[in-house]
């Protein structure tokens, strides 16, 4: 399998009122053609900030060093109609649907604008594929719902039109961007499958945007994990969730409850997530790391391969098969 | 939405009822008996009261006098004007004119500066913006009358490009005539239009949605028209209603500034020589055409926003 | 992974009004309330402090420009036209601060019981409000002045009338918001009447919206009740009034001498305009949470 997609040391800083503050650090990360990538992390940790720069979906005045190069072509330096042809290759998925579509226009509106606008689809033939998209992601009667508008279908149909539509304008990567976080849990559930079947039958490359480890490594060929706007491991997905490497994969797996046990507390990772402006030098985990050592601070850390993953974390090694709850150094 | 179209013409209707009632039953609030507030406490022949009385029906109770004046307005006939012997429909007809002149006239000027520099103002570039906020913040410090006094000033009598006073005739010479009119009544509206356009737009450029849009690779200018526009008109219409609506009573300002004869006008004139009937029938007239306006903007709002008629039907 | 935990304690902690921090205004908010201000002051004593007879002129110096110790000159009836504009400033600005007053007891009012009892009586009351929209004040104001006879009184008192259903329904909302919060309900749970949690809870958590709302109503009390007065329904001549002063002064502007006039209006847009300012700064930081 050849990379779609490449990210070469990206480094993103962004304009905030008190100046230019930097949320993402020399990030690397590859997806293969028809993988999928899960990239975890806490708030501030920089996932979406990715995602948006593959996207090209940055905020105003927003700084981009490094190199992101989709199917052999450079996208940060993409502008005008390429710029646009790459965007519709590249199709996102939000997080709050309602949010992201326009209330005052129908469902049909919505869906086939992109077909109509960009490639010219006559607007019979883009209903007739938009209701066809709307019978795979499973939602019945969709003659009906593409009349309706979207106040009035439920925020779980409202991400399965989403879906839908990012599945039209047949894209080579689909960036889901926590897209199920604001959903029930039994929603949640129907859509990633949905997304999962979808992806597969179409052999689309997917980048999955969570916070959640063990749903990436449900869905997910690969994981990488963020924090503080650097990658510190990139692994298997079920290696990962099941033998991490780097102390902070492992403390995100330990914090989920097990319903198999009983805790007289639930573990917590102590401090608060960090974005990249806010941390410190040297490793930038170590204030909330067991595990850490003066040598952690002193020393920014770097990528290193380990066991067909990469972590970064000078102490991987040492640590290896022990970084999990109740091992002691 | 035919519903809704249904409901709030029942508003309508019970507002306008009300209304006509108080409208009505301010007369007898006056000090004195209501024949001294018809005829303005002038003395006049017993022949001339009694035929008050009978044209009046001041003899029958409040609410059946209420019900005549009524039946009669919504058949046309506001009533005569005491001091003028005229009847009231005459006087107001041939002033009318000249305030629906006026008004769309300002109503013109206030969409195309008003909305057009708030988009200007949201979509253009900083320095643009920078001009049409201060623009905007000189335009809202100048009240109707005071918009007046100082274009009357300066364009009037000291650069003498613009007439000051008057209606004109022919189509050139009144536009001629009504163009400062026009200008001070628009000015704080289109100051107030600008700023709710611009905050409108960019709040839409913020949202996300838009970005939704920008992300599937639209062009920028189908992204702005079909989204941003189209999303913000909602707001825009319901001030831009509003403002109009609220021409309909500050008019009379500017035409006694500028000595123009309109309705309202009138209204102040009626006012000071207690000339009840026409007051009763302009403010009539008056209160008529504000409430038919809110309910146009009202109705315009629910055509923009599916989810006020529809409501919501999620399930 | 995360539980959000309903905390009724930090509720009442955010909630809690804060009285002693001085609101955010800028220098040009600061530069309003200097305004405003100066014009308060001017309301107080300005007719002490005019150094000639504001109501009774010499006809000899009618439409004269500016002298010596007279720096705006006079007007049509050969008064002291600064004079006037010293003793105007009272009825100008007490007028518009009666009406604003006026219409936040009324609004505020209405607003609180809508909000606290809701159902019927909110509907009720919502459809009065209505009624009473559909009179714009000028409209009211020229009505009452045909009813009872033109006087700044009656011009004031119908304006402030008028003016209540914008009142009402901008605090109904935020008052409906207060309502709804879960402090209100705790304390109502332990026991405390519909008054005293109206006066002493919700009440003081709009009340930074409520002075927002006078301070902008203010504003536009004083355009309508000038503009009244141009109309001649209010403030009567020969009384000193800045409406009043722009309306006795047409016939001298448009036969070049302006002051009178002008010197009226630009009083009256300094003021308006730094309360303008004033009120949506105010109003800004009250949703802005610069509590």
């Amino acid at each position: 399998m050849t990379d779609l997609l490449t990210v070469t040391d990206l480094t993103v800083r962004l304009k905030m009122d008190s100046g230019m503050r930097e949320v993402i650090t020399g990030t690397s990360l590859t997806i293969a053609s028809g993988e999928a990538m899960g990239l975890v992390g806490e708030s501030g940790s920089g996932k979406s900030m990715t995602a948006k720069a593959i996207a090209r979906l940055l905020p105003d005045g927003a700084e981009t060093l490094g190199s992101v190069v989709f199917d052999g072509v450079d996208v940060l330096a993409l502008t005008g109609d390429e710029l646009r042809e790459h965007r519709s290759q590249v199709a996102v998925v939000f997080q709050d649907p309602r949010a992201h579509i326009n209330p005052v226009r129908r469902i049909d509106d919505f869906m086939t604008e992109s077909l109509r606008t960009l490639r010219d689809v006559p607007k019979g033939e883009a209903t007739k594929r938009a209701a066809a998209v709307l019978e795979e992601v499973g939602i019945d009667d969709p003659a009906k719902r593409l009349r309706q508008y979207p106040h009035e279908l439920s925020g779980g149909m409202l991400q399965r039109v989403m879906i839908a539509t990012a599945l039209l304008s047949e894209p080579r990567l689909l960036l889901a961007d926590e897209c199920t976080t604001a959903l029930d849990v039994t929603t949640q559930a129907e859509v990633m499958a949905i997304l999962d079947d979808l992806r597969r039958e179409r052999g689309l490359s997917m980048l999955f945007i969570t916070h959640d480890l063990e749903l990436a490594g449900a869905v997910c060929d690969r994981t990488t994990v963020m924090y503080a706007g650097q990658v510190v491991e990139t692994r298997e997905a079920r290696l990962l969730h099941g033998d991490p490497l780097h102390p902070y994969s492992a403390a995100l797996v330990d914090a989920r409850p097990d319903i198999d046990s009983t805790a007289d507390r639930l573990r917590a990772i102590p401090g608060r997530p960090l974005s990249a402006f806010e941390a410190p030098s040297g490793c930038r985990f170590a204030t909330r790391c067991s595990f850490a050592q003066d040598s952690c601070r002193e020393h920014d850390q770097v990528i290193t391969e380990l066991d067909g993953g990469l972590v970064r974390c000078e102490r991987a090694t040492e640590l290896r098969g022990k970084v999990r709850e109740g091992a002691h150094v | 939405m035919l519903q809704f179209i249904a409901k709030r013409l029942a508003m309508l209707v019970a507002t306008l009822l009300v209304a006509s009632f108080a409208i009505y039953g301010a007369l007898y609030l006056a000090p004195g008996s209501p024949i001294a507030a018809l005829t303005g406490g002038r003395t006049l022949p017993p022949e001339v009261m009694a035929q008050i009385e009978a044209r009046y029906h001041l003899n029958e109770p409040f609410l059946t006098r209420y019900w005549l004046w009524l039946t009669a307005a919504v058949h046309g006939d506001l009533g005569e004007s005491i001091p003028l012997h005229e009847s009231v429909n005459t006087l107001i007809a041939q002033r009318i004119g000249t305030t629906l002149q006026l008004v769309f006239f300002t109503a013109i000027l206030i969409i195309i500066f008003g909305v057009g520099l708030g988009i200007l103002g949201a979509l253009g570039r900083g320095s643009v913006d920078t001009g049409v906020l201060f623009a905007s913040t000189v335009s809202a410090a100048l009240p109707a009358f005071a918009a007046a006094v100082i274009l009357q000033f300066i364009f009037g009598v000291t650069l003498g490009w613009f007439p000051v006073i008057g209606t004109g005739e022919g189509f050139v010479d009144t536009v001629k005539h009504l163009t400062l009119p026009a200008i001070a009544l628009a000015a704080t509206s289109v100051a107030l239009v600008t700023r709710v356009t611009r905050t409108a737009v960019r709040e839409e450029l913020d949202k996300e949605h838009v970005q939704t849009a920008v992300s599937r690779g639209l062009p920028w200018s189908d992204v702005v028209r079909r989204h941003v526009l189209r999303n913000a008109a909602i707001p825009i219409t319901t001030i831009v209603g509003i403002t109009i609506a609220s021409l309909i009573a500050l008019s009379a300002v500017v035409e006694t500034a500028f000595g123009l004869n309109g309705l309202g006008a009138y209204l102040v004139q009626a006012a000071q020589n207690k000339d009840f009937a026409v007051v009763q029938g302009i403010s009539l007239v008056l209160v008529v055409a504000f409430v038919i306006t809110n309910v146009v903007v009202d109705i315009a709002y629910a055509v923009l926003d599916p989810r006020v008629s529809l409501g919501s039907r999620a399930q | 992974m995360s539980i959000e935990i309903l905390d009724p304690v930090a509720d009442v902690i955010e909630h809690a009004p804060d009285t002693r921090r001085i609101p955010k205004l800028g220098f040009l908010g600061w530069l309003s309330v200097a305004v405003i201000a100066f014009a308060l002051f001017l309301a107080i004593f300005g007719p002490m402090l005019a150094p000639y007879d504001p109501v009774v002129g010499d006809l000899s110096y009618s439409d004269v420009g500016p002298l010596a110790g007279h720096p705006l000159g006079f007007d049509y009836q050969g008064r002291d036209v600064l004079s006037r504009l010293l003793a105007g400033a009272r009825t100008t600005i007490f007028g518009a601060g009666f009406v604003a007053l006026v219409a936040i007891i009324i609004g505020t009012s209405l607003a609180l019981l809508s909000a606290w009892f809701g159902g019927k009586t909110d509907t009720f009351l919502s459809a009065a409000l209505d009624v009473l929209f559909a009179f714009p004040g000028i409209l009211l104001a020229v009505v009452a002045a045909a009813v009872f006879g033109a006087s700044l009184f009656s011009a004031a008192l119908a304006l402030a009338i008028a003016y209540s259903p914008y009142v009402a329904r901008v605090l109904r909302g935020a008052a409906l918001k207060q309502r709804a919060m879960t402090y209100i309900s705790a304390l109502e749970v332990q026991g405390f009447g519909a008054w005293r949690l109206t006066v002493r809870h919700l009440l003081p958590n709009i009340s930074a919206l409520i002075v927002a709302q006078g301070t902008i109503l203010f504003g536009f009390a004083m355009v309508d009740l000038a503009a009244i007065s141009f109309l001649g329904l209010g403030v009567q001549a020969p009384n000193a009034d800045w409406g009043v002063m722009v309306s006795d002064g047409k016939t001298s502007l448009l036969l070049g001498y302006p002051l009178v006039s002008l010197s009226a209006v630009f009083c009256i847009v300094a003021v308006v305009a730094a309360v303008s300012f004033l009120g949506d700064r105010l109003e800004s930081n009250s949703k802005g949470g610069n509590r």
